[in-house]
């Protein structure tokens, strides 16, 4: 039996490559993060596209957003919007202007409601028109965060959603899960789970090291 | 010329049973002297034994929950105008025929539409989809086509040979003459349509007028019948009375598609699209409330406006019970064909940015979803604002921000003249002077600095210049 014939049957799964169910939308695979040391842990080589990626952290303000803003950036200069739903503060245009993010492509909504917060992801993220939707929901629970990555699928969009690190003992069907914590000159981030393979060492993302 | 008539013989039951989805016992009256006496009933009632003639309350007896109205032949004629301005997107010759029809003119639609068999279909769908129940006949007179709609003949006919062979063996009563000539035809033996037409003319049109023959003449080809031209308005404005009270929002969706259905016939017909539907729900005993849904982006297609429309209804809290909605659209606006791609594949639930904005403000609220862009100003809490999506003014920034802002600087608490958040704060960058505003009465002097403190928290701080040892936090690099 040649090994062709064997990689054609329906009972073998490979595990080098992640084919990405294309729904339909074309769509570019994964989009570089902007940090070669975190591009080289992640599967495809950056943030992955139609999926929903989770970001866990104890404190605020440790440089979570910056380590996404190169990869938005550029997906704002495409055709695609980029969403921010009840982000804590106010997101700063000129910085996100210095940055390189194209204002004309952004959309910021706070909901009252968790769920109005919740069906305004899966919309945003199931319509294809924004590249990413980042959001900060109060503890959306499984079955939920299972809706938010068939959405991202189905639009060929990337989410980000902010929890806090009690969440890293849950389980999520969410396709990457990062925990963020401080360092001195940057962040620290481990791949707590990615499609492919487990992770090693914990990633050190030096502050302001992006290449754009 | 190729006639296509419209023949709606339960039109005084359908303007109220059109309203709502599942068939409640419903009976329309009308007045006779001082009894009101049943005029139509739908199957439900005519289950529970109800036929037309009883007197009303005999009918209530038989069937305690019967809705009943009474006939309404405004409304009739309104819904009949209501159709014609649907079916304006069909063609530009139409024709009313009062009080239960419609004629279109559709001999110059067939190449646009695909033959005459594909147009037929899609006028008996969307007549459905409206919520009539129409016989549709196609002829090459309007007469002729009417007379075989309410002989409910479907095979459509092409030429005046084969139109006058099939008119000869329709019953007399497809004729719209008075009861008292009916009866004197029959008296004389004549039973089909053909009949009358064998006998002698002169002796017709003693006995029953000129007009009689020109009526057969008419139906026949041999009579030009000049029709006058429906004009549909300028502004859209439907009405539809609705069977019974209704006393939750989402059962007047089902209702408001209707009217929707008639608003894309409108827009279809002047190649148009809307930006703002307007929707009155009308009370017995209030004014009536109004509901409004704005687009971004000008459209006439019935599906995202029912979405739209749905969201609007879920949040709408009713004041009281609706018996009617009378949608009107303002500014129809051109729409121009879009260029499309030949090669982009688009999944079928995919959206494009203005319908996501759309669906969202109407379920979020209009306020509730915006844009940010820069300012120039060198005051920070002035540097950016809220602005409609896709709004931007380009500004060459150059220095560092942090990607938070606070809305309000937060005052911080000072140890030994050094502030303090979770721990003390160590100033790694700064000072940065920024004093500003002296023409409006918001100006400000303060000495900016990058702050992080133990747990490599960092954060945006200043302190006023030359006032007390106070700080206040600004914003926070996320």
């Amino acid at each position: 039996m040649s090994l062709d014939r064997i990689l054609q049957r329906a009972d073998i799964w490979r595990g080098g490559d992640h084919a990405l169910r294309d729904k339909g939308a074309a769509v570019q695979r994964s989009v570089p993060s902007g940090y070669a040391e975190l591009d080289a842990q992640l599967p495809g080589g950056g943030w992955p596209m139609g999926a929903l990626a989770e970001l866990l952290l104890e404190q605020q303000g440790i440089g979570e957003v910056q380590l996404l803003l190169p990869a938005l950036a550029q997906l704002s200069r495409g055709e695609r919007w980029l969403m921010w739903i009840s982000p804590p503060y106010l997101p700063y245009a000129p910085a996100l202007a210095t940055a390189g993010v194209e204002l004309t492509h952004m959309l910021i909504t706070r909901p009252r409601t968790q769920r109005d917060a919740l069906w305004a992801m899966e919309q945003a993220l199931r319509s294809g028109a924004c590249a990413a939707v980042l959001a900060w929901l109060e503890e959306p629970d499984p079955q939920a965060v299972r809706r938010l990555q068939l959405a991202a699928e189905t639009g060929g969009s990337l989410g980000v959603l902010f929890r806090p690190l009690q969440a890293a003992a849950q389980a999520s069907p969410a396709a990457l899960r990062l925990q963020l914590s401080a360092a001195a000159d940057g962040l620290e981030v481990q791949i707590i789970k990615r499609r492919g393979g487990w992770s090693r060492q914990p990633v050190r993302v030096r502050r302001g090291h992006a290449v754009a | 010329m190729l006639w296509l008539s419209l023949y709606l013989p339960h039109l005084a039951l359908e303007v109220f049973a059109r309203g709502e989805r599942r068939a409640a016992p419903l009976a329309i009256y009308i007045q006779q002297g001082n009894r009101q006496l049943v005029h139509v009933r739908n199957r439900a009632a005519a289950q529970r034994g109800i036929r037309p003639g009883m007197p009303i309350n005999a009918a209530l007896a038989l069937c305690a929950e019967l809705n009943i109205r009474a006939r309404d032949e405004a409304a009739e004629a309104a819904a009949l105008h209501g159709l014609a301005v649907w079916a304006g997107q069909f063609t530009s010759l139409l024709s009313v025929q009062s009080p239960q029809g419609l004629l279109l003119e559709i001999e110059g639609s067939l190449l646009l539409f695909g033959g005459l068999e594909a147009l037929r279909e899609h006028i008996a769908q969307g007549v459905a989809e409206l919520g009539y129940r129409a016989r549709l006949a196609v002829a090459s007179t309007p007469l002729g086509a009417w007379l075989l709609a309410r002989a409910g003949y479907t095979q459509s006919v092409t030429d005046l040979p084969t139109l006058t062979r099939v008119l000869h063996p329709l019953p007399l009563s497809v004729l719209e003459c008075p009861v008292q000539d009916l009866a004197a035809l029959r008296g004389l033996g004549l039973r089909h349509v053909g009949d009358c037409v064998r006998l002698p003319r002169a002796g017709l049109a003693k006995r029953f007028g000129e007009d009689f023959l020109d009526y057969l003449d008419k139906a026949f080809g041999l009579r030009p019948d000049p029709r006058p031209r429906f004009n549909a308005p300028e502004q859209f404005s439907a009405q539809l009375p609705l069977p019974a009270e209704v006393t939750h929002s989402e059962a007047l969706l089902f209702a408001a598609r209707r009217l929707i259905v008639e608003l894309q016939g409108f827009l279809l017909a002047r190649g148009a699209g809307v930006q703002t539907l307007v929707l009155d729900l009308l009370h017995a005993d209030h004014a009536c409330s109004t509901l409004s849904v704005g687009l971004v982006r000008p459209t006439r297609d019935a599906e995202h406006l029912t979405s739209l429309l749905r969201e609007t209804l879920e949040r709408h809290q009713l004041i009281a019970p609706v018996e009617g909605l009378v949608m009107h659209a303002e500014h129809a606006i051109e729409l121009h064909g879009s260029h499309r791609d030949l090669f982009t594949s688009r999944h079928p639930e995919h959206r494009d940015w203005q319908q996501l904005v759309e669906q969202l403000r109407a379920r979020l609220g209009e306020d509730r979803i915006s844009g940010v862009c820069t300012c120039s100003d060198h005051r920070p809490e002035l540097a950016w604002r809220y602005c409609p999506p896709g709004e931007n003014v380009r500004l060459s920034v150059g220095r560092l921000r942090p990607v938070w802002l606070l809305p309000h600087p937060q005052l911080l608490v000072s140890v030994d003249a050094q502030p303090w958040m979770d721990g003390e704060l160590n100033l790694t960058r700064g000072p940065e002077r920024i004093e500003s505003g002296w023409w409006d009465d918001n100006d400000i002097g303060r000495d900016y600095f990058i702050a992080e403190n133990a747990r490599h928290e960092r954060f945006w701080i200043y302190r006023e210049i030359g006032a007390s040892v106070q700080w206040f936090l600004h914003g926070v690099f996320a």
